[in-house]
C-alpha cells in the first residue's frame, strides 16, 4: 500500500485498502475558519429546525478554529461572522481558537504545520480546499465543505473513496533561482487542472531531499489546483526536526510500501527547471516567466499560505534588497509568528525600504476578499494559488502566478521578469 | 427525487470554477437566499433571474473546481438548479452537492452534452439512470451512483444518513 493507503487503512481499522474503496474514516484533527465555521454553525441551525439539538461535539480537543480570510474584520457583516464563530467555540468548549489581535494567528493551513497542529500518520480535514497543503508533513489532509465538516464534529467520521495515487519523482539539484511554486506550476501545466481529480499526488525523489518544510508545503498546498484529493509526502530527518522545533507529542509516521502500487509515475529532472508562471485565467495555463517578460502588470502580491511563509519572505527579501519596487506591491506575512521572525530578521525593513506596504496576516486579496482586491483590468503578479476569472478582485482582473522571487523580480521592473535576469 | 423534470441552461465550457458560481466577497454570506441571488454571477449576471425552481444545468466537464465553498452548491440550489449533468465534478463540489443534500451531480457522456441545448425540456430518471430528453425525443444513458451516494441522496444529505 501507498502512505496513503496505509493511513486511511488504518483509520478505518482494515487490514487493507485499495484504490476505489468506500470507507468510514476516523478523523483526528478538524479545522474551520471564518468562512467555513459560520457555514457548519449554518448547517446545524437548519438541522436543530427539524427538532434536533446538538448538545455536545465528538471532541473538542481535535478540533480547532482560525480568523483568516475576513481579518481584521473587513467589513460588519465580516465581523458579525467572527461573533458568531467566538460564541459557537465558547459554547462547545474549542480552547484552541487563533484569534487575531490575540497573539499567534494566520491563515489555517499555515498554522497547521507552524504549530504542529497536524502529525505524520494522521488524518487531518480541514473546511478549505487548501488543506492539501499539511500533508508535506506526512499526513492524510483533505479538504471538506460545511456539511462534512458538520457531520464530523458529531460523528468523528466521515467517508472517503480510497484515492489511486499519481507518483511525481522529482530528480537533480535544484537551481537557485526555481522555487517548488515552479515545480508545482509546471506539473499542473502539464497533467491539467482535472488530471489528479480524486486522486492523490504524492512526491517524492532526490530533489524532496533538498527541499526545506516550506517549500514542500508549496507543492502539497497547489495540488489542490490539479483537483487532487491530498498531496502528500513520505515523513523524513527534515519533517522531523521541523516538528521537534515546535512540538514535543509524540506522533507515528507512516510509509508506503516498496511495493506500493502508483496509476502513474511522472519524473522531472528539477535542475532543468526555468521559473513558470500561470496566466490568466488557470493555474494550468503555464509558460516560461522569461516567455512573457515583456508583459506589463500594475501588482505585486505576496501573501497566502501558498507564497508568504517565512522561506518565501526570506527569498523575496533577498530579491527586493537596496532596490525599489516600480508597482505597487503588497507583503502579507501568512501567520504572526512569521511576521515576527521576519521582523527580526529584518526583512520587513528590506520590504518597507523597497515601497512596498505590509499588511496583516489574512487570505486577503488571495481569494478577491478584502486588504488589496483588484479592480478592472488591473493586472498582478502573485504568489498565491488561484488565478480564475475574479480570483482577487473584479471579474475582468487578470492573475499571473509565480513563486516569490519571480513577483519580487516583477515588483522591480514592472513587468513578468525572471529572477536571473535582474541579479546583482 | 426518483423522477425529475426540468428545463436546462446550457453552459458548454469545462472547468467552470467555484468563484465563478459565487464569487468570494459573498463567502461572508450564509443566508441562502441572498447567495442564490448571486449564483454563477461571475459567468452571467443575468442567471438568478433566468432560472426556474427545479431546472438544470448542463455543462462542461470539471465542474465546481477550485474552492471548498459550500456556498457554490447551496447558491446554484437556492437559486433554483435541482441537477447538474456534466462529464466530470471537481472532488468537493460533488461531495458537497450530495452530502448537503442540495443538488444531483450527474455525470454523462461528452457526447450526450453536444445533444442536449439551453431551454430543452428534460427528464431525470434516476432509478433507471436514463435521462430523456423531451423536447427532441432522445434519450441518454447517466453514471449510476455509487451504493453509499445513492443512499446519501435517498436520505437527503449525510446530515440525515445512518451507518
Amino acid at each position: 500500500m501507498t502512505i496513503t493507503e496505509k493511513i486511511l487503512a488504518r483509520a478505518s481499522s482494515k487490514p487493507t485498502v485499495v484504490p476505489g474503496d468506500v470507507i468510514f474514516t476516523r478523523i483526528d484533527k478538524v479545522m474551520m475558519h471564518d468562512v467555513s465555521g459560520p457555514g457548519v454553525i449554518k448547517v446545524f441551525n437548519e438541522w436543530e429546525k427539524k427538532g434536533k439539538t446538538l448538545e455536545r461535539i465528538w471532541d473538542p480537543n481535535r478540533v480547532w478554529v482560525t480568523e483568516d480570510h475576513f481579518v481584521p474584520a473587513a467589513d460588519i457583516v465580516s465581523a458579525q461572522n467572527i461573533i458568531t464563530l467566538s460564541n459557537w467555540t465558547k459554547k462547545f468548549g474549542i480552547k484552541k481558537h487563533f484569534k487575531y489581535g490575540m497573539g499567534q494567528y494566520g491563515i489555517c493551513h499555515t498554522l497547521s504545520h507552524e504549530e504542529a497542529l497536524v502529525l505524520p500518520g494522521e488524518v487531518y480535514v480541514g473546511g478549505d480546499s487548501h488543506t492539501n497543503t499539511t500533508g508535506a508533513l506526512g499526513a492524510f489532509a483533505a479538504g471538506l465543505g460545511h456539511t462534512d465538516i458538520a457531520y464530523i464534529l458529531m460523528n468523528g467520521q466521515i467517508w472517503f473513496k480510497v484515492p489511486e495515487t499519481m507518483m511525481f519523482k522529482l530528480m537533480g539539484k535544484k537551481p537557485d533561482y526555481v522555487m517548488a511554486k515552479d515545480i508545482i506550476l509546471k506539473i499542473i501545466g502539464d497533467v491539467g487542472t482535472d488530471g489528479a481529480n480524486y486522486k492523490t499526488m504524492q512526491f517524492s525523489g532526490s530533489a524532496i531531499k533538498q527541499l526545506g518544510m516550506d517549500e514542500r508545503l508549496t507543492l502539497t498546498n497547489m495540488t489542490t489546483e490539479a483537483g487532487a484529493k491530498n498531496g502528500i509526502i513520505e515523513p523524513d530527518a527534515i519533517t522531523d526536526a521541523y516538528l521537534r522545533k515546535r512540538t514535543d507529542t509524540q506522533y507515528f509516521p507512516v510509509l508506503g510500501d516498496i511495493d506500493a502500487e502508483f496509476s502513474e509515475t511522472h519524473t522531472y529532472e528539477i535542475d532543468k527547471l526555468e521559473p513558470i508562471v500561470a496566466k490568466p485565467f488557470s493555474p494550468g495555463n503555464v509558460s516560461a516567466a522569461r516567455e512573457l517578460q515583456g508583459v506589463e502588470i500594475d501588482k505585486a502580491y505576496i501573501g497566502s499560505c501558498t507564497g508568504a511563509k517565512l522561506q518565501d519572505l526570506r527569498l523575496a527579501a533577498n530579491v527586493l534588497k537596496g532596490k525599489k519596487v516600480k508597482i505597487r506591491t503588497e507583503v502579507l506575512p501568512a501567520a504572526q509568528s512569521i511576521f515576527m521572525e521576519a521582523m527580526r530578521e529584518g526583512l520587513l525593513n528590506v520590504f518597507l525600504e523597497a515601497g512596498a506596504v505590509i499588511g496583516p496576516p489574512t487570505c486577503g486579496a488571495c481569494c478577491g476578499a478584502h486588504m488589496g482586491v483588484l479592480g478592472k483590468n488591473e493586472i498582478c503578479v502573485s504568489t498565491t494559488n488561484r488565478n480564475f476569472p475574479g480570483r482577487m478582485g473584479h471579474v475582468e482582473s487578470q492573475t499571473y502566478l509565480a513563486s516569490p522571487i519571480v513577483v519580487a523580480a516583477s515588483a522591480l521592473t514592472g513587468k513578468i521578469t525572471d529572477p536571473r535576469d535582474v541579479a546583482n | 427525487m426518483i423522477m425529475m423534470r426540468g428545463i436546462v441552461h446550457k453552459y458548454k465550457r469545462a472547468n467552470i470554477d467555484t468563484d465563478v458560481i459565487i464569487p468570494g466577497p459573498y463567502l461572508k454570506i450564509h443566508d441562502h437566499q441572498e447567495l442564490a441571488k448571486h449564483a454563477m454571477e461571475g459567468l452571467d449576471p443575468q442567471f438568478s433571474a433566468k432560472v426556474g425552481q427545479g431546472d438544470f444545468l448542463v455543462t462542461g466537464s470539471n465542474f465546481g473546481c477550485g474552492s471548498s465553498r459550500e456556498h457554490a452548491p447551496i447558491a446554484l440550489s437556492y437559486a433554483g438548479i435541482k441537477a447538474i449533468l456534466a462529464p466530470s465534478f471537481a472532488r468537493i463540489f460533488y461531495r458537497n452537492a450530495v452530502d448537503g443534500g442540495y443538488l444531483l451531480p450527474i455525470e454523462i457522456e461528452e457526447s450526450t452534452v453536444d445533444k442536449i441545448s439551453d431551454k430543452d425540456e428534460v427528464e431525470i430518471d434516476i432509478k433507471h439512470n436514463r435521462i430523456v430528453n423531451l423536447t427532441i425525443n432522445e434519450s441518454y444513458s447517466m453514471k449510476p451512483f455509487p451504493e453509499l451516494i445513492a443512499k446519501i441522496v435517498e436520505a437527503g444529505g449525510l446530515m440525515n444518513y445512518k451507518i
